[in-house]
């Protein structure tokens, strides 16, 4: 199992071989309700500042109505230098990311460079558009290279924007307002993590599929900072984590015992080798 | 309570919803497009560059689903590349814009995009190709996109040969003013580029200066 077989690329052209495939998956549900995979229902942003890249996401995973995770790891890694914040389909932007930190890191060791967020973003685009939106992954890529501080998101077809400032996920528009009205050129570090906290709070507050705790992931040359969480819900729950009663919690009201009669049928020994 | 499929607009696939112009004057061409990205009724992105480089003196303009046109752009300037390598110097428009036929015509049932090819070379000077659906035709000017519609009627009536640059600059940044302000799906800043012998030459209007007409 050769691992340098995962860089090989791809027979030229387009490539539909996984449209039939999807069509054989819908046939065996029998025109019925095909499963919907989960969405992470999310607020992700991104902004460009001075010394390189903050991204932020909120923590929530919901599954339908119900908060399935409250302490979800929305930004994800890919290089030392590259970070991912993902939107969608939560197994797709797992999956996407972790095949695309692997290839990276395989590049990164055949040829002893640092890789270049733009490579992360074709190998992004490349894939997606040959899975024709088949993979639900609203990705987010924010890193610094040595061509200088870079913000790109690639959407599950497959097209790529590049832009100082952006937001993704269903809390989307709440936190670009936020972005679209705070964010100037060259910000300082301080000014840029707090443009994306009041952003993805301002997701938070409006919308339901987004709550829980922030995280901020600071991206600069010198390193990374990966902050989780930046800020945490107000909204404390005060649980118990012991379930244990002291026995007379329940009244007994009657007591009747039933003596079980048991024969022995059988006995047998085997002797356990202890040596 | 969030809907099973959540956003329609995660979904939906993201267009380009746009205005393009391609038109030629006597020595170059000018191409123009509006900046708006959106998936359904969500923009996107609203300053991306629609006018994308196949070659140093040809450019296409994109429009349709955003996927595909990005796609087909990168796959015909890598061919572009390796082409002009191979005849050992400028390739001709005529070629880009064959190039980009092929692409739509073998894959005109899967695809949804419409580019149109304008650049400058030696031998025919400036040129505008449209490659709709997989057709090639040389005109002297081409229009596209969702925006298109509302300005055909403009474009016809101003339309006159024998332009300079500057009055062909004039006439695309009127013309993307004008669908920019009708479509829903256009908007934002217009950007302009020339392809002259001398070079190619991009521009950014911003939208407060764009001309104004009978806005009330």
């Amino acid at each position: 199992m050769a691992l340098s077989n995962v860089f090989e690329t791809p027979a030229a052209g387009f490539n539909f071989d996984n449209t039939s495939r999807n069509a054989a998956l819908e046939g065996l549900f029998d025109g019925g309700q095909t499963p919907k995979p989960m969405k992470t229902g999310t607020t992700i942003a991104g902004v460009v500042f001075k010394d390189g890249v903050v991204l932020g996401a909120d923590t929530r995973a919901t599954s339908s109505e119900v908060v399935a995770d409250k302490m979800c790891a929305k930004i994800h890694y890919i290089a030392p230098n590259i970070y991912c914040c993902g939107a969608g389909t939560a197994a797709d932007t797992e999956k996407t990311t972790d095949i695309l930190s692997s290839n990276l890191t395989i590049f990164s060791l055949n040829s002893g460079r640092n890789p270049r967020v733009i490579m992360a973003v074709s190998i992004l685009q490349d894939m997606l558009y040959r899975y024709r939106g088949q993979i639900g992954a609203n990705l987010i890529l924010g890193g610094v290279d040595c061509t200088g501080n870079h913000l790109y998101t690639v959407g599950p077809y497959g097209s790529v924007n590049k832009v100082p400032y952006l937001s993704m996920g269903s809390g989307d528009l709440a936190a670009l307002g936020i972005l679209e009205d705070g964010f100037k050129h060259d910000m300082e570090l301080e000014e840029a993590k707090e443009l994306v906290r009041l952003a993805i709070h301002a997701g938070i507050m409006s919308d339901l599929g987004s709550g829980n705790n922030i995280d901020i992931c600071v991206i600069t040359r010198q390193g990374v900072d990966y902050i989780r969480p930046y800020q945490v819900s107000e909204y404390k729950d005060n649980r118990k984590t012991k379930y244990k009663y002291r026995p007379g919690t329940t009244p007994v009201l009657t007591e009747k015992v039933v003596r079980l009669k048991l024969e022995v049928v059988q006995e047998s020994m085997q002797r356990m080798d202890t040596a | 309570m969030l809907e099973e499929t959540g956003p329609e607009w995660l979904s939906e696939e993201v267009k380009t919803g746009t205005t393009i112009i391609a038109i030629e004057f006597n020595g170059g061409v000018v191409l123009g497009s509006d900046s708006r990205v959106s998936a359904g009724s969500s923009v996107v992105n609203r300053v991306m560059n629609k006018l994308s480089p196949l070659h140093d003196k040809i450019y296409c303009a994109l429009s349709g689903s955003a996927a595909d046109a990005q796609t087909i752009a990168e796959m015909v300037n890598y061919q572009l590349d390796v082409h002009s390598l191979e005849i050992d110097e400028d390739p001709q428009v005529r070629s880009a814009a064959t190039l980009v036929r092929n692409i739509s015509y073998k894959y005109k049932e899967e695809l949804s995009a419409h580019l149109i090819v304008a650049g400058w070379d030696r031998k025919d000077k400036g040129q505008v190709f449209a490659t709709l659906n997989g057709l090639l035709t040389r005109q002297p000017f081409a229009v596209g996109g969702s925006g298109s519609s509302y300005v055909y009627g403009f474009v016809d009536a101003e339309y006159r040969k024998g332009m300079n640059k500057e009055e062909c600059q004039q006439f695309v940044v009127n013309t993307l003013s004008l669908a920019m302000n009708r479509d829903g799906s256009s908007g934002g800043v217009a950007y302009i580029v020339s392809i002259d012998e001398h070079g190619t030459e991009e521009k950014v209007i911003l939208g407060n200066d764009l001309p104004t007409f009978f806005d009330q």
